[in-house]
């Protein structure tokens, strides 16, 4: 009843005063917060990573809300009609190459991505999780309707909630990967619409799609959970996040030089702040790894840094607060520029503690082996890995062959789930913690046959190759440098995707690359082959027969062998008959 | 294995089974014809009486027929360069065919100054300069990585003079933008002490670095620098597949691009060449797709370069009878080449798995017009673009086929009955051995008529062959097989020890010695066991008609994955093998016999090879070729698995051996 009074009084307000006065009657229940983060990358690319955040006090699922303000209408409708809990979403185009750029604040997989908790109150899961990935795929022209049950796993370790969550039964917990999706304007048009000031105004006004998808990495996500309304944590509010993640090429766009603006990214400044936000800012990564001088100026000057331990490591970053007019005093536009006095070394850059490289090896198209080689280069840590393996049943896993080996040595596994594949129903799902033991690296290798499919179940081109979709690592890894609780609320979104638990490690979650196999392809030019080969047969057996039928027979002397003969003889001897 | 070409996946489904393989329609027609044949023999051998008669026609017309049958084998194999048989190439790939582009790179110049950089810095550093590579490489902006192998040589090879191999393979990656790495093409450049290849691997980093600036790549590309040619090649690719097939030892990859769809090898000496050269003939006789080699032939036609298979231009005049005849050189020479099983290149070890690719070697003679760097480099971007838009791995077109010249091909719907005629004869002669076998019991027993006693011991089956004395001979020819394939290389160090021979030379002649020894070991081998009391001919005839068979089966599976060796052998070594027996002029069959053993096939192959390149041998030439061939061929078969050498040890020479045999059996 305490909620439902102040809903009362708005409408009566509402109705009282006209459409204009609402909002200034009482505090607002939902809130957005856009946030850039441009990070120069090891390998002498840039980065950009938008988030924007909604925030909204409100039991979408108790409540029957009609009325949305900033909050997406068609995403709140999705969640309180088919009760979901969490929502992850990515389409990302690329591949984060972590070795070479780091650690991301945000990783996805090549291709679409897709795992939802359902609240405890779902009775059929997969009915729910077939007609949700089915209405998300009309919201985002994406295929997710292409997720089935040959793709779905449930993992029972890797993917836990990432909002506030009474339960972790896993068996409402769904999670797909179509890595043969292609990401593209098609998809980044709808993403854009959900954002409350849609491309107008604020951050968004870069997100122009010539740009976006002239880069070596596209990623973009739909994040909703819900969250702990206050610190007390009595009632909960829903957050939806929407990220995009996008790296340049600084060597094309650059003739070699590495020097980047705003402008020459995005062929777009910033002018002005989302209207609608409560905070807009623009993060600069302005560390630099071991050297203390100065090689690297970001003009215009921030109006303030902030330093934080991220991703285990100490970073810097020039704040510019968009909602502050003096960041617009010099100019009537922000052209971030950043200028490197002398050149970085790019051999000298940081290799991060995890990664990991997947590959099929072997020859010929009868047997293969999966092969993921995980490297752990903290220098003196070991830490576990979970590591998830969604096999499509037509690569039929021989468990037995499963080797995990680190340093020339068996590395045993702490914990092993194993879902096998039924036929053209459900793929292979292989979970495993691995330790891995510092500065080592560990080879998990898996035997498999290929199939044979039958011939409608070839796709339209088959000589392409079937995608496997690539393995999940995720990780606690231990940070080098100790790190301060913050207050979740106030810190930056990039560090406030992933709950951490203690200050001394940080969350990882990584995707290796997809794999393409290919699968023995019979000469489509078959059927025609096949007729020939049943004509030929038929006409064999028909004309034997036939000849057999049409034959006169004529009585004859029987001519018997000496075998036979003997064998004839010995009978009639026995019969008491004189021998032939 | 008429069907070759694959028209179904293709949206132009309908309009390609329009123009439907000739050779399809004539399978089809042959396989009723077979059938009504079929009927008619399987109604013939239903009645005894027909089947005597069948019997005596087969026993009377056996000898033509075998000699017709060879004749057309021969002819048909002939005429193959001739217009009716051969097509003209088309592009069956639609993914490469419409989309023309104009090539941009001007880096030809660049490519000089590379390379000129490298020769300094590979006589500074006495081997491959990997330090200058990878900071070259990572200047363009790829991902470098390196990759260190070693193998020890099963014996020391006396051509390249190398024993204890180590080297170093670079590669840099250029990562398609907005790509996963799940697809990658591969442009090699081989580099070994004796033929640096300096131009080619300037040429390589001028185009990653042109390529590099360009964003429509859509599959990884690979740049690789390989030392010690094919050792490192096989090393590259035997550590990128994480197999180890041939006991290599080298460091893991660390970095991967997906599957590789194709490679070009590239193989250039000089800063200008007058023409290209394309090798297709990789290891144990495997081909690429024959759409990599139009797509290359479209190239040269757009640059207009001066473009040569197995070294020999294209006639102007196809149609005329000097065109053909020229034609049928080029293919003699494919055949002969395609049947050594060689890899040709280094693109040769790339189709085991699975990856088309060819090798182009620049060639800078003595002709007028020179073609510099940019020409080279603009056929190659072409190509590569044209393989960066495959949506599939190139299957569309033949994978067998023979070549005339680079604008015509022979499928292998045309040329298999060729070796089909030849592969006949056995048959024939098998068939007459076989009745033959049977009369020579029956017919004295008819005679016998009911005058036979049955009070006669029976118990021995007095039918059919016996094949207790078949025994020794086939064990003994197996063993000497055995001994061929194995002694030469394990007793290299016994026989340096004792005898004033390097190991290389050892091996040779250890080969050689073995391989002579056979002829004199096995042929007394049945009088040993227990003489038979059969007819005076049932022995010798029953092991002729095994041999057939086995001679039979075992070119017919050589020939259906390399037609050109299975061809060879069968031309040489059929007529032989039909013709010997222990009667009649043996001194003339013990010549023809040795005449076509392998080892006098490899000798002879050789002096038509260089014959046919123009390039005549001597024969004391012909004697140091022929003794290198052995070597390299035990070599290839340790160092790549080629199959030359121990296919002829374990099987064509035990049976040839039986031959051997047949002729002394008295």
């Amino acid at each position: 009843m305490a909620m439902a009074a102040p809903l009362v009084l708005h409408l009566l307000l509402a109705l009282l005063l006209g459409s204009g006065g609402q909002s200034r009657a009482e505090p607002e229940r939902d809130s957005l917060r856009e946030e850039l983060v441009l990070t120069p990358l090891p390998s002498g690319d840039v980065s950009a990573t938008f988030q924007f955040r909604t925030r909204w006090d409100s039991e979408l699922q108790r409540e029957g809300v009609s009325h949305y303000r900033l909050f997406p209408k068609v995403l709140g409708q999705l969640i309180s009609k088919y009760s979901v809990q969490e929502l992850h979403l990515s389409l990302t185009q690329g591949f984060w190459r972590t070795r070479f750029w780091g650690q991301p604040f945000l990783q996805a997989p090549a291709g679409a991505e897709l795992w939802v908790w359902f609240q405890d109150s779902v009775e059929d899961v997969d009915k729910s999780w077939k007609e949700l990935s089915n209405i998300l795929s009309g919201i985002f022209c994406a295929s997710l309707n292409f997720i089935d049950s040959t793709n779905t796993v449930t993992p029972t370790a890797s993917f836990k909630p990432l909002g506030v969550a009474n339960g972790t039964n896993h068996h409402f917990l769904r999670y797909a990967v179509l890595p043969r999706e292609v990401v593209c304007t098609e998809n980044l048009t709808p993403w854009k619409k959900l954002l409350p000031c849609s491309s107008k105004a604020g951050l968004s006004v870069l997100l122009k799609a010539e740009r976006l998808f002239h880069t070596s990495y596209h990623s973009q996500a739909v994040h909703i959970r819900p969250v702990c309304r206050d610190a007390h944590c009595v009632s909960i509010s829903w957050e939806l996040r929407q990220t995009l993640t996008v790296v340049f090429d600084a060597y094309t766009t650059g003739q070699g030089k590495k020097d980047w603006s705003l402008f020459r990214m995005f062929s777009r400044t910033i002018t002005e702040a989302c209207p609608l936000a409560s905070q807009s800012y623009v993060y600069v990564d302005i560390s630099r790894h071991g050297q203390e001088n100065e090689t690297l100026e970001v003009s215009p000057p921030p109006t303030s840094t902030y330093q934080a331990v991220v991703l285990g490591d100490r970073k810097t970053y020039a704040v510019y607060d968009l909602l502050n007019p003096a960041t617009f005093s010099g100019s009537r536009s922000l052209n971030l520029q950043l200028k490197w006095k002398q050149l970085q070394d790019i051999e000298s850059q940081l290799v991060p503690f995890l990664h990991a490289q997947r590959y099929v090896s072997g020859y010929g198209l009868q047997k293969g082996e999966l092969s993921t080689v995980l490297h752990n280069t903290h220098p003196y840590r070991a830490f576990p890995v979970l590591l998830l393996e969604t096999v499509p049943w037509y690569l039929r896993l021989y468990v037995h062959t499963l080797a995990i080996t680190t340093k020339g040595k068996d590395n045993k596994p702490s914990y092993i789930h194993y879902q096998p594949a039924q036929d053209r129903l459900r793929p292979h799902l292989l979970e495993m913690l691995i330790q891995l033991p510092a500065n080592s690296v560990t080879k998990v290798s898996i035997q498999f046959e290929r199939a044979l499919l039958r011939w409608t179940e070839y796709t339209p081109d088959p000589n392409h190759g079937f995608y496997v979709s690539p393995s999940v690592l995720s990780a606690l890894v231990p940070n080098l440098v100790g790190a301060k609780p913050a207050d979740w609320e106030e810190s930056p979104l990039f560090s406030t995707m992933f709950p951490s638990s203690d200050s001394s490690s940080y969350f990882v979650r990584l995707y290796t690359e997809p794999l393409l196999v290919n699968l023995p392809t019979p000469d489509f030019s078959m059927p025609y082959n096949v007729i020939c080969l049943t004509c030929t047969v038929v006409a064999v057996c028909y004309g034997s027969f036939y000849n057999l039928l049409t034959r006169t027979f004529h009585l004859e002397e029987p001519k018997r062998s000496r075998l036979v003969r003997w064998l004839a003889n010995i009978i009639r001897r026995i019969r008491g008959v004189p021998p032939v | 294995m008429w069907s070759v070409v694959n028209p179904f996946t293709s949206l132009s489904l309908s309009f390609r089974m329009c123009k439907m393989r000739r050779m399809d329609l004539i399978s089809f027609q042959l396989w009723h014809l077979l059938c009504s044949l079929h009927s008619l023999v399987m109604g013939l051998l239903l009645d005894s009486h027909r089947r005597r008669a069948l019997a005596r026609l087969l026993l009377r017309l056996n000898t033509p027929l075998c000699v017709v049958s060879y004749l057309a084998g021969v002819f048909w194999f002939l005429g193959l360069a001739f217009s009716p048989l051969t097509q003209n190439t088309y592009i069956s790939e639609n993914a490469m065919g419409s989309t023309m582009v104009e090539e941009q790179f001007e880096g030809g110049e660049h490519a000089i100054s590379f390379a000129r950089d490298f020769i300094a810095q590979r006589r500074k550093t006495g081997s491959l300069p990997v330090a200058w590579l990878e900071r070259t490489m990572r200047s363009v902006g790829l991902e470098v990585y390196s990759q260190s192998f070693s193998r020890t040589l099963p014996f020391p090879d006396e051509t390249h003079e190398r024993y204890m191999v180590s080297g170093t393979n670079v590669y840099g990656i250029l990562r398609a933008p907005r790509a996963a790495s799940t697809e990658s093409l591969v442009l090699i450049v081989p580099s070994s002490p004796e033929t640096l290849n300096a131009q080619a691997v300037g040429l390589l980093l001028s185009l990653a670095a042109y390529f590099r600036s360009q964003i429509y790549w859509a599959k990884d590309i690979i740049f690789l620098v390989t030392e010690h040619d094919l050792l490192g090649t096989e090393a590259w690719l035997e550590a990128y597949h994480d197999v180890n097939i041939t006991g290599m030892q080298s460091s893991a990859l660390r970095g991967r691009a997906g599957a590789i769809q194709a490679a070009v090898a590239l193989e250039l000496n000089s800063d200008v060449v007058t023409s290209l050269d394309v090798a297709v003939e990789g290891l144990n006789g495997q081909l690429p797709n024959l759409d990599l080699l139009n797509l290359f032939h479209a190239f040269c036609q757009k640059e207009a370069l001066l473009c040569t298979l197995q070294g020999k231009l294209q006639h102007s005049d196809w149609a005329s009878l000097g065109g053909s005849l020229h034609g049928l050189q080029t293919l003699m020479l494919m055949v002969l080449r395609q049947a050594s099983g060689r890899p040709h290149g280094p693109h040769g070890l790339f189709l085991r798995y699975h990856v088309e690719a060819i090798t182009l070697r620049g060639i800078n003679s003595f002709r007028q017009y020179k073609y510099d760097m940019t020409a080279v480099g603009k056929t190659l971007e072409g190509m590569f673009r044209k393989l960066n838009n495959l949506l599939e791995r190139l299957h569309q077109s033949y994978f067998f086929y023979l070549l005339p010249s680079l604008s015509r091909f022979v499928s292998i719907g045309l040329y298999m009955p060729a070796i089909g005629f030849l592969l006949f004869i056995p048959g024939l002669k098998a068939l007459e051995l076989w009745v033959k076998l049977n009369k020579a019991d029956f017919g004295p027993e008819e005679q016998l008529g009911p005058n036979h006693s049955p009070a006669q011991p029976i118990g021995q089956d007095a039918r059919g062959v016996a094949l207790t004395p078949l025994v020794a001979p086939v064990l003994i020819s197996q063993a000497t097989g055995l001994a061929l394939y194995l002694l030469p290389v394990m007793g290299q160090h016994v026989a340096a020890q004792h005898f004033p021979v390097a190991e290389a030379e050892a091996v040779v002649l250890t080969l050689l010695a073995i391989y002579v020894a056979g002829l004199a070991l096995p042929h007394s081998t049945h009088r040993v066991v227990s003489s038979t009391p059969r007819g005076p001919d049932s022995g010798w005839m029953a092991l002729k008609l095994l041999g057939l068979l086995y001679l039979a089966i075992q070119l017919g599976c050589i020939s259906l994955f390399n037609f050109s060796l299975g061809f060879l052998l069968a031309v040489t070594m059929v007529p032989a093998a039909a013709l010997t027996q222990p009667n009649g002029p043996r001194f003339l069959y013990a010549v023809l016999l040795v005449l076509v053993s392998p080892g006098a096939t490899l000798l002879g192959s050789l002096f038509l090879w260089r014959e046919l390149q123009e390039a005549p041998l001597t024969l004391a030439e012909g004697w140091q070729l022929f003794l290198n061939a052995l070597a390299q061929g035990v070599l290839d078969h340790h160092l790549y698995g080629a199959l030359l050498f121990p296919l002829l040890s374990l099987g064509l020479y035990p049976c040839w051996l039986l031959f051997w045999n047949v002729l002394f059996w008295k």
